[in-house]
């Protein structure tokens, strides 16, 4: 029978050994040297059943097939869009995934997406060699206007979600924000009340920063509901109170 | 050719303080800093990135490239003149030699991962610090390793076998031997090991011997700053 030598969310550093024996098996963020399991990057262990992986606390975006992106416009060719989705090469939108609209040959592309431009896209296909196809065709993809960008840990996106959403629908109840996020972690932020947009970005930061400590939703609820009382009282009744 | 005491009183086999940092340096996307005795390293991680010139692509995985530099108020100056120059260019070479065994950038293929080390104070066993340093910075970066990597100096003052030679000990009057030594801390394999002097065969391996007490104890200091960064304050 196989040992763990750690605990579920004990933080590890590369070269950790965290179980012996064949029978537990390596997953994301761990490999095998001969019966021992060791940790590959810095990272909260999880375990399910057998299998023991690594939620890792940092690292870059790579691309997947299927993901749900927040890309920029940074380049144009005659058919096609380069679109920034935070991985060292640009992915490709085509004119033929770019819109249900027709466009028409020679048309101004400028017209649809422009430099600067971010959206919420799909990730179709990542070839071996890492080239990323793109589709703005598909529920709930558009060009995001208006709003703010901000850039948190791609690791981190499942916990500002939420199980089900719940954590991401809690900021949007409490905040009135408009909020989408995408899985290279890029968050974008829009809100009637700078305010609340404001409060909207602390609360996603501060889910960043403590991703890894249990108990979040309680404190995020917390925050929340602290902060919205000090940032809603106008400053001339401050004054006053003194 | 009698070296009875080291001059700041350590034991022969034991290492300068050592105090370690990690993520230093926000805008870099992994950072650390590592001291070990009156040598300053920082190390800052920036990729994987796209990679220039593209003749050195690798369509299989991603490759390091690392980046050496004293700093030009980092030393006394009397051996070495800070600066880029043919050493600095070499130890590059050397420092990315030392890491790549411990990478996995198969994730990652055509990109480049930057490691800048720079030396605020110089006394001796900076490569090593810098590798030291490099190391913390690509866990810190989220980079998928195999270990990390330690790194310090072993050899000889006179006739005496020592660990972790400051600068005084280096210039030892009487003659003295550096072998800078890097070390996956797990399975004890050498990534570096550079040697010019003169040394026996029976004195490296005592020299090797005596470091493996140094491994495990720079080890801990590396694993200590990485956690430190997640607990809860």
């Amino acid at each position: 029978m196989g040992k763990l030598n750690v605990k579920d969310k004990d933080i590890v550093v590369p070269g950790e050994e965290l179980a012996d024996g064949m029978d537990i098996l390596p997953a994301a963020g761990t490999y095998r040297d001969g019966d021992k399991i060791i940790a590959s990057q810095v990272g909260v262990v999880s375990t399910n059943g057998r299998l023991i992986k690594l939620i890792p606390l940092g690292g870059r975006y790579i691309p997947k097939a299927g993901d749900t992106v927040i890309g920029k416009v940074v380049n144009m060719s005659f058919s096609s869009w380069f679109i920034n989705v935070g991985y060292a090469y640009d992915g490709v939108l085509s004119l033929k995934d770019a819109s249900s609209e027709y466009i028409d040959r020679g048309a101004d592309l400028t017209r649809f997406y422009n430099f600067g431009d971010y959206m919420t896209c799909k990730i179709t296909q990542v070839t071996r060699a890492m080239n990323i196809d793109l589709t703005m065709k598909g529920p709930g993809l558009r060009k995001l206007t208006g709003g703010k960008i901000i850039k948190i840990t791609p690791s981190k996106v499942p916990r500002v979600i939420g199980k089900q959403g719940s954590m991401i629908n809690l900021i949007k109840d409490k905040t009135g924000c408009r909020i989408s996020i995408g899985q290279n972690g890029l968050v974008w932020i829009q809100g009637d009340d700078p305010a609340m947009e404001k409060l909207a970005t602390e609360a996603v930061k501060e889910i960043e920063k403590k991703s890894h400590i249990p108990g979040l939703t309680d404190k995020i609820t917390k925050f929340l509901s602290k902060e919205a009382k000090t940032t809603t009282i106008p400053k001339e009744t401050k004054e006053i109170k003194k | 050719m009698t070296y009875a005491k080291r001059e700041d009183g350590r034991k022969f086999d034991e290492l300068r303080p050592m105090e370690a940092k990690v993520g230093v340096i926000p805008r870099a996307d992994g950072s650390a800093m590592f001291k070990i005795g009156k040598t300053i390293a920082y190390a800052a991680v920036y990729g994987p990135k796209a990679l220039h010139p593209t003749h050195l692509r690798n369509p299989e995985t991603g490759i390091i490239r690392c980046n050496y530099n004293m700093m030009s108020f980092s030393g006394s100056g009397d051996r070495i003149r800070p600066g880029p120059s043919r050493r600095s260019k070499e130890i590059n070479l050397v420092m990315a030699k030392a890491l790549s065994p411990v990478m996995d950038l198969s994730d990652y293929p055509n990109t480049v991962v930057d490691v800048f080390v720079e030396l605020l104070q110089t006394d001796a066993g900076t490569r090593c610090a810098g590798i030291t340093a490099a190391s913390l910075a690509l866990a810190d970066a989220g980079i998928a390793m195999k270990d990390l990597v330690v790194a310090f100096a072993v050899g000889k003052v006179g006739d005496k076998v020592v660990v972790d030679l400051d600068y005084s000990e280096e210039s030892f009057e009487e003659g003295a031997t550096d072998i800078p030594i890097a070390v996956m801390p797990r399975t004890g394999k050498l990534t570096l090991l550079q040697l010019d002097g003169d040394i026996t065969r029976e004195e490296i391996k005592e020299a090797l011997e005596k470091s493996k007490k140094a491994v495990k104890q720079l080890y801990d200091v590396q694993k200590e700053a990485l956690k430190a960064k997640y607990e809860e304050k």
